[in-house]
């Protein structure tokens, strides 16, 4: 089991730059093998964080988008019919029995990512991005797998996990989650970096971008979150940002405002939110950058 | 309430020392005073971080039992507070203090916690009279003008219903409209073995058996998702003598339906359904005084609006969701604010439903630059200041 501080530094060489709190949340996951739930505004990285843990880890990392109406089937595990009919088909006449155990095998078993996940050898991370998107009966089967890491599969018999899964949940709250499913998990709240760790995420994740510029962006970006807009940039958008002015072989923002403002596009999304952002705007958010 | 410290599981680990576990088990209970779901699990779990080293500092400490107490953001933001005032000793928040008396009187009688309540924050209750009064004090109180036992029940203005059966009425109005809003239809399928559409998939595997000749056939219907219903009631002093009724219906609402959320509003924006839930009414009144706190002066409904449009909407509303604004569009804030905040609320929801009381007043028109500015991003817009008129929207409601 890894300390706080390794834990740390082992996120910053897979790229992520986290703040002292997550690795705190990610040592605690090891002690006490309870999921983590991630919440925050989009864009905040939260399925980096997951990304960042298998490396980590050095694990495969299996990912479950979840969507509404996603069901058993596609989720944890389904029989592969058309193989299972074609079996029938070749092997006609044999004895039913024989054929019932050859079709029921591991052979015509198509495994979802939750199965997958609890089957590896080595415990991987299982990213289950965006829950706040599935149905509550989904959500409520997933306490079940949760909390005993086994699955049952009628024809097959009872499957129990080979490892428990580091198992990261994100959501959006575009819908309040269950109680129970709240309290099985550690919980942390991402939120937008502060100047100095949006800085050194910058000059990790773009080719050069020097510090002074990394500094330059990050202190612009933050100006741009306190306006009222309607999407507020995230850490994506930032990198975005950085990485087109970078291409643009700006080495400051005051160099060229025609270009800083052109580029700036790439923060916002929405058509009332450039219209919000008017040269006066940016003028004196950049006036702010040091 | 049950003390963790009692328990004997928390002997087991015995690196950590009977001291520090009596003092944890205090901790939870001033957690689980303050609303964390803090149980037994998450009190051995920190029994155990304890005793395996995040003790050594109460930085590291605060960060660890953060993430195992917390369950949602408000959790989150109000937790470090709560550590350092209870293990540190420093000042507690006004927040958690006022939470902290009610904790003092959390079980006694009903009645105890209403004289409370009066006693200590007198502003508090005059500003939502009919919180907690509503239902019961209302009737023997006499407050309101008398109603004419001779008029129609159906017809009395709520100004005038003072009777308790009536306001009963009112919970029930509101359980007759949740019943015929309550099922709606999704595009979602479910298999079904009648419906419209085969569900060819679940043919194949269904008939392996016969050695795929389809003789059972399976078909996918429309899955029956519940609508959603959210209240966003107007709780300014123009609107005082309705609001005991509202709130009642708005009670009545969250009790029927499967998934309603409630708001009140009045210079700010307040959720208050998992208030409105409390089973204990006391309880509930309490927490609805606290929410309620700043209340007075005039309706800012665009800036309480555009509040709802930024931290909520994304959460409580989805495609089949209807919001009924209750409010007499009295706007005291920017009415331009509040026409592109109900721009922005139409692209999100189905339906929006403004009820205004003072429409059936005689020479009532809608002139105020509030409710000019909302009319035109309005799907209903109806008087309700009777049951009958409440009743009246059952049919449109019920065609959503």
């Amino acid at each position: 089991m890894k300390t706080k501080d390794e834990i740390a530094k082992a996120l910053a060489t897979c790229g992520y730059i986290a703040d002292a709190e997550l690795a705190t949340a990610i040592s605690l996951m090891q002690l006490l093998r309870r999921p983590l739930l991630l919440e925050g505004e989009a864009g905040v990285g939260k399925t980096e964080v997951a990304k960042a843990l298998a490396g980590v880890h050095a694990t495969e990392l299996i990912r479950l988008q979840c969507y509404e109406g996603l069901d058993q089937s596609s989720a944890l595990y389904e029989w592969n019919y058309q193989r299972q009919l074609l079996a029938i088909q070749a092997h006609h006449g044999a004895d039913a029995d024989t054929i019932e155990d050859q079709i029921f095998s591991e052979k015509y078993l198509l495994q979802r990512p939750l199965l997958a996940a609890i089957r590896q050898e080595k415990p991987p991370v299982l990213l289950i991005d965006e829950i706040d998107r599935a149905d509550d009966e989904f959500e409520a089967f997933l306490l079940e797998l949760l909390s005993d890491f086994q699955v049952s599969i009628p024809e097959l018999g009872t499957i129990t996990a080979a490892s428990i899964p580091h198992v990261v949940l994100t959501s959006n709250g575009t819908r309040e989650l269950s109680d129970a499913l709240r309290r099985r998990c550690l919980y942390h709240y991402v939120d937008y970096p502060d100047v100095d760790r949006e800085a050194r995420i910058i000059m990790a994740r773009i080719d050069g971008a020097s510090a002074s510029l990394s500094l330059q962006i990050a202190q612009m970006v933050q100006g741009v979150r306190k306006e009222d807009l309607r999407k507020v940039p995230g850490v994506a958008e930032t990198l975005d940002w950085a990485a087109a002015l970078v291409g643009l072989d700006i080495r400051d923002l005051h160099d060229l405002p025609e270009v800083v403002h052109e580029a700036l596009m790439c923060l916002l999304k929405t058509k009332e939110d450039r219209a919000r952002m008017t040269r006066e705007v940016i003028d004196r958010l950049l006036g702010k950058v040091a | 309430m049950s003390c963790c410290g009692d328990n004997p599981r928390f002997a087991e680990i015995d690196e950590v020392s009977c001291l520090s576990a009596q003092k944890l088990a205090a901790f939870l209970r001033t957690l689980r005073d303050n609303g964390f779901a803090a149980g037994l699990a998450e009190g051995q779990d920190a029994a155990v971080l304890m005793a395996s080293g995040f003790a050594a500092s109460p930085g590291l400490l605060r960060s660890a039992l953060k993430h195992l107490f917390s369950a949602r953001k408000s959790d989150w933001d109000r937790f470090d507070g709560l550590f350092d005032a209870f293990w540190l000793g420093k000042r507690v928040r006004s927040r958690s203090s006022t939470m902290g008396a009610t904790k003092a009187v959390s079980s006694p009688s009903l009645k105890s916690l209403q004289d409370k309540g009066a006693r200590d924050s007198p502003s508090v209750s005059d500003q939502v009279p009919s919180a907690g009064g509503a239902p019961e004090g209302r009737g023997g109180e006499g407050r309101m003008e008398g109603a004419s036992r001779a008029e129609n029940l159906g017809e009395t203005d709520f100004r005038n219903l003072a009777d308790p059966d009536q306001v009963e009425q009112a919970h029930a109005a509101a359980a007759r409209l949740a019943k015929a809003m309550r099922t709606r239809l999704t595009r979602r399928d479910l298999a079904r073995r009648r419906g419209y559409r085969l569900d060819l998939r679940r043919t194949i595997h269904r008939n392996i058996s016969h050695g795929g000749v389809p003789i059972s056939l399976v078909k996918r219907r429309r899955k029956i998702k519940p609508l959603r219903l959210i209240v966003l009631l107007d709780a300014s002093g123009s609107m005082s003598m309705y609001t005991g009724v509202f709130l009642r219906f708005v009670h009545g609402v969250l009790d029927e339906f499967r998934e309603a959320e409630a708001f009140l509003f009045h210079t700010r924006l307040a959720h208050v359904s998992d208030a409105m839930k409390e089973k204990d009414a006391a309880r509930a009144l309490d927490r609805l005084s606290i929410l309620a706190q700043g209340a007075g002066g005039g309706t800012r409904i665009g800036e309480s609006l555009a509040t709802f449009n930024r931290h909520h909407a994304a959460r409580v509303i989805h495609s089949r969701s209807c919001v009924m604004i209750v409010s007499d569009g009295y706007e005291t804030g920017d009415a331009k604010l509040l026409g592109r905040e109900m721009a922005a609320l139409t692209k999100r929801c189905r339906r929006i439903v403004w009820l205004n009381p003072m429409m059936a007043w005689e020479g009532y028109t809608p002139v105020a630059a509030g409710i000019q500015a909302a009319l035109p991003h309005v799907d209903l817009y109806a008087p309700a200041n009777t049951l009958k008129s409440l009743g009246a929207l059952e049919p449109y409601l019920a065609k959503l």
